[in-house]
């Protein structure tokens, strides 16, 4: 009895906080799922059901297979507990399928995942000094970080409702992302290699680790002004992370390699016809770049300006996937899109060169490249805001700088986030509590945290 | 006060799952041609703004009363027929004469849904963050963990959400009158319980300790002075108030009559389909239905209510407190349930109310009770295929209240407010000191017990022979349970003078 009181009692919240968000991803298990359900069924369904061969070549639903081989290996391993829940669940015909059972097993297995999410946010905590907090829990960093990281209610709306593997993936992130406070850089890259092969849109932050792989672990030590000491470069460690990147890149693309089918896989990762925007358009720069070509489009019909037999009927406003000119201002290519994106992050990976500040700077440099690659990407999804939001909550909880722009980023990212539950009206006001719940909880601890650290001078 | 963001954070999550339980299934979907509960708020809603208020209780071919006629008193007639009101706004289909019967579709799921969420919001959630919020001697952090305990608790969530009834409104007028008497606003006080009765009449399990409570409070004003004139306002309150809702049908001895006959169908007989009271329980040895003629039966049970609540009724006349008050409208509900005529499963709701009232003062015993209340309703919402919310529910709600309130700490003699009757029984019993020992044991076996029946009920098939044997046994587990507390908390109530007493001569 007592040693289950301690377990239970009020020194573990951690737990409690682990144990009742489970709980709630529990009761949202009868809530809509988008197609994406269904692309990760048909996905089951391929890797379980055909030789590794046919993988990347299936065609039978239009959900094709579109992420990097680890993902498509973690699918088959669900597969395998997935044929005691519904047998039919794996046939590749079986198109749209959701029995009751399929429903509950899909979502278990988010649920299930998650679990990697936890541990992750466990170690992040770990990193998080909490020696200048209140005694209170409500304003410990680590309370903090647990709940927004945890509760975070984008996650929770793509995950569990819209239907995604995020939690998972992001917690080999922020699992990554905590080995290198830790100082264990090489587990660091290695967790970061995995993760691409997961899924491929970790590229966007792939400048920061690079860089800062370089920078900060290769040159072992720097001189007293902080610049580099090219004679502390260590090509051991160089060599090292090297081999890691390669022996990670051989499992997963070398069966792929060996049956010549590298060219179709990376057109299946890499799908530039796809057009500029989604079908829901994220809130980036291309989103307002439309926008803007579209009223002036119309002021120049209405003025007489432009010929309406010149302008092309598709519409980006449609929803639809597809490739899109624009009229009046010049279309965009992806290889522009590219070096936007390359001139946006430039200036962080430049800071995170010249100056490196540790952990905290890449920590930094990986947010804003997140950011940048959001703005300016080629067939960017809204969900990819969660890139930016997670690793933004560990720095939240050190500064209130940090703290008033995690603030605005949460919650104009969860609001952007809404028009992924398609929905009636019931499901928004469900998420218009969460959303409240979440800025609530955002602007809460972003309170606790200034007056935590109004006692620490600015630029620390 | 302080920290409102929390206690709004911990009313958002009551929200939250509030409102993901309602996406689940309701009672009787999809099951013509009786449906359930759902069906029966629906028709209400259509006979109410259909029909005149004098054909509301009555018999006729436009109002089938064998098909879910009215027999909530008349402040539910008129919230249905305010909820009618709206729905001819939105799709007038859904409550059409006649031809609305047995409908179903999203939309209509989501408004019924919503005017479930909307009456909470306005009525229970208030009372109960405003009964926190007034807590004394406990900490802001005490007092929001209270709040989101009980918003949290699973019984009032899958019956309303779930099931679909609107006990929130009864309870929330009912917790609206509590308050109101505890921090002697007496008038706005009795005014919130009348209209809790005159909304369902079970509210009437809480009638007597208001009135002991009351009486009480007039006998020590002083009953030539202030306390005439306090009993005199009060009884005009209540007169008035009982007047307001019932006018329309006060203006034939007939209609009043008929509305009474519906309230209160004497002619029904003991018990109905499986619940956790004596009489049901009981009934598995001997078939006292069977057995007994109808006027023994109403007279037995009459008479065992009123035996095992009068101890507590007397005491709190003599000696009114706000913690007495709130401890005997545990035990009063809880003789009434255990005891009385006609009583249903969900009418544990009207017990567990005030047990959350007492969350904070005894956490442990208050959690165990909770969830007993919970599981004995469980072939219910097995019914309404509501078992993975259940499941979620009650491990939410236990996690919640074991983190806040630390209960497996708190099982001492003092905590568990047992000190004083502990103290007189080892003045003839010097042994008796394993009483914390006794009840963490008995816990124990209760919660394994509880487990074991579920996993039993949803995995196995019953014996052909016996095909309610599940059920029953639930029902006869969870009646033990109730009897148990209902002992436990009368020690309290009645060993608590000396504590009482004592505490006075200090000051």
């Amino acid at each position: 009895m007592a040693a289950f009181g301690i377990a239970t009692g009020g020194g573990n919240w951690f737990s409690a906080l682990a144990l009742g968000v489970t709980l709630l991803k529990c009761l949202l298990i009868p809530t809509y799922h988008s197609t994406d359900f269904e692309v990760h069924r048909n996905w089951l369904a391929i890797t379980h059901s055909l030789p590794i061969s046919q993988w990347y070549y299936e065609a039978t639903s239009e959900w094709t297979l579109d992420y990097p081989p680890f993902f498509a290996w973690f699918e088959y391993a669900l597969s395998h507990v997935a044929k005691y829940f519904d047998q039919e669940m794996l046939n590749v015909r079986n198109l749209n399928y959701s029995s009751p059972r399929t429903l509950l097993f899909q979502r278990f297995s988010v649920i299930f995942t998650d679990a990697l999410f936890v541990y992750a946010v466990h170690e992040c905590c770990k990193c998080i000094d909490g020696k200048k907090a209140g005694k209170e829990l409500t304003e410990k960093p680590k309370f903090i970080l647990s709940v927004l990281l945890l509760w975070n209610f984008g996650l929770l709306i793509v995950d569990h409702i819209h239907f995604q593997y995020n939690g998972f993936l992001s917690g080999l992130m922020l699992l990554s992302i905590a080995r290198f406070f830790q100082k264990r850089h090489m587990e660091g890259a290695f967790l970061f290699a995995v993760l691409l092969h997961f899924k491929h849109i970790y590229l966007y932050i792939a400048p920061a680790y690079g860089v800062y792989l370089l920078r900060s672990y290769c040159f072992t030590a720097n001189k007293p002004d902080g610049s580099i000491r090219w004679n502390s470069f260590s090509f051991v460690r160089l060599i090292s992370l090297g081999l890691i990147v390669f022996l990670v890149s051989a499992v997963s693309l070398g069966p792929f390699l060996a049956l010549n089918q590298l060219p179709q896989v990376f057109s299946r990762l890499f799908p530039f016809k796809r057009g500029l925007c989604h079908a829901y358009w994220a809130p980036n720069f291309w989103a307002l770049y439309s926008a803007l070509d579209k009223v002036l489009s119309v002021i120049g019909l209405e003025l007489k300006l432009l010929d309406p037999n010149k302008i092309p009927k598709a519409s980006m406003t449609s929803g639809l996937v597809q490739q899109f000119q624009h009229t009046v201002l010049p279309s965009v290519t992806p290889l522009a899109t590219f070096i936007c994106t390359l001139i946006a992050v430039l200036p962080s990976v430049f800071c995170l060169w010249f100056k490196p500040q540790g952990p905290r700077g890449f920590l930094r440099c990986l947010i804003l490249c997140a950011l940048s690659s959001f703005m300016f990407g080629w067939h960017v999804h809204e969900k990819a805001i969660l890139l930016a939001v997670l690793p933004m909550s560990l720095l939240s909880v050190g500064k209130a700088v940090d703290a008033s722009i995690f603030l605005i980023l949460t919650t104009t990212g969860h609001y952007s986030l809404f028009p992924l539950l398609f929905t009636a009206a019931e499901k928004k006001n469900l998420f218009l509590i969460g959303w409240k719940l979440s800025t609530f909880l955002a602007w809460d601890l972003w309170k606790s945290s200034v007056n935590l650290y109004s006692l620490s001078p600015p630029g620390t | 006060m302080e920290k409102w963001y929390l206690m709004t954070a911990a009313v958002l999550l009551g929200l939250t799952v509030r409102w993901t339980v309602s996406l689940n299934s309701y009672s009787g979907a999809g099951k013509p041609p009786m449906f359930g509960d759902y069906e029966a708020q629906r028709h209400w809603q259509e006979i109410t703004f259909n029909l005149p208020i004098k054909q509301w209780y009555f018999n006729s071919s436009d109002n089938n009363l064998q098909y879910w006629g009215l027999d909530y008193p008349p402040l539910t007639a008129y919230h249905s027929f305010l909820c009618a009101y709206v729905a001819k706004f939105i799709n007038p289909d859904w409550i059409a004469l006649h031809t609305s019967r047995g409908y179903e579709s999203q939309a209509h799921k989501l408004f019924m849904r919503a005017t479930v969420l909307i009456a909470d919001l306005l009525i229970y959630i208030p009372a109960v963050v405003l009964y926190c919020c007034c807590l004394k001697e406990v900490s802001t952090k005490k007092k929001i963990a209270s709040a989101l305990c009980i918003l949290l608790y699973p019984g009032l969530i899958l019956i309303d959400y779930g099931h679909f009834q609107y006990n929130s409104v009864s309870l929330g007028f009912a917790l609206w009158g509590v308050l109101g008497v505890s921090y002697d606003w007496d008038l706005l006080g009795s005014l919130a319980f009348c209209l809790a009765i005159n909304y369902k009449q079970m509210e009437l399990y809480h009638s007597l300790p208001f009135f002991c409570f009351l009486l009480g409070k007039c006998f020590k004003k002083g009953l030539k002075g202030k306390g005439l004139v306090l009993l005199i306002k009060l009884t005009c309150t209540v007169v008035a108030s009982f007047v307001l809702c019932w006018l329309p049908f006060f203006t034939e001895r007939e209609q009043t009559l008929q509305v009474l006959r519906r309230l209160f169908p004497v002619d029904r007989g003991l018990f109905e389909d499986k619940v956790a009271n004596i009489w049901c329980s009981f009934s598995v040895f001997l078939k006292i239905r069977d057995i007994l003629p109808h006027h023994i039966q109403i007279m037995i049970s009459f008479c065992f209510t009123f035996l095992s609540l009068l101890p507590a009724c007397i005491k709190l006349t003599l000696h009114p407190s706000p913690k007495g008050f709130r401890f005997t409208l545990v035990s009063c509900a809880l003789s009434f349930f255990l005891f009385s005529f006609q009583v249903h499963e969900k009418s544990i709701l009207l017990v567990s109310l005030p047990v959350c009232l007492v969350l904070s003062e005894i956490p442990f015993m208050s959690t165990w009770f909770l969830l007993v209340s919970t599981f004995s309703m469980l072939p219910l919402l097995l019914k309404d295929e509501l078992l993975m919310p259940s499941v979620v529910t009650v491990m939410a709600f236990f996690i919640a209240c074991a983190t806040s309130f630390s209960i497996f700490e708190k099982t001492s003699e003092e905590e568990l407010q047992l000190k004083c009757f502990s103290t007189s029984v080892r003045k003839y019993f010097t042994c008796f000191t394993f009483l914390p020992k006794i009840i963490q044991h008995l816990f124990l076996m209760s919660v394994i017990a509880m487990i074991l029946l579920t996993m039993m009920t949803v995995t196995l098939d019953p014996p052909q022979k016996l095909p309610d044997l599940f059920s029953v046994l639930v029902c006869f587990v969870s009646c033990l349970h109730f009897l148990f507390f209902l002992v436990y908390f009368n020690i309290i109530i009645m060993w608590d003078s000396k504590n009482g007493r004592s505490q006075k001569k200090i000051n």
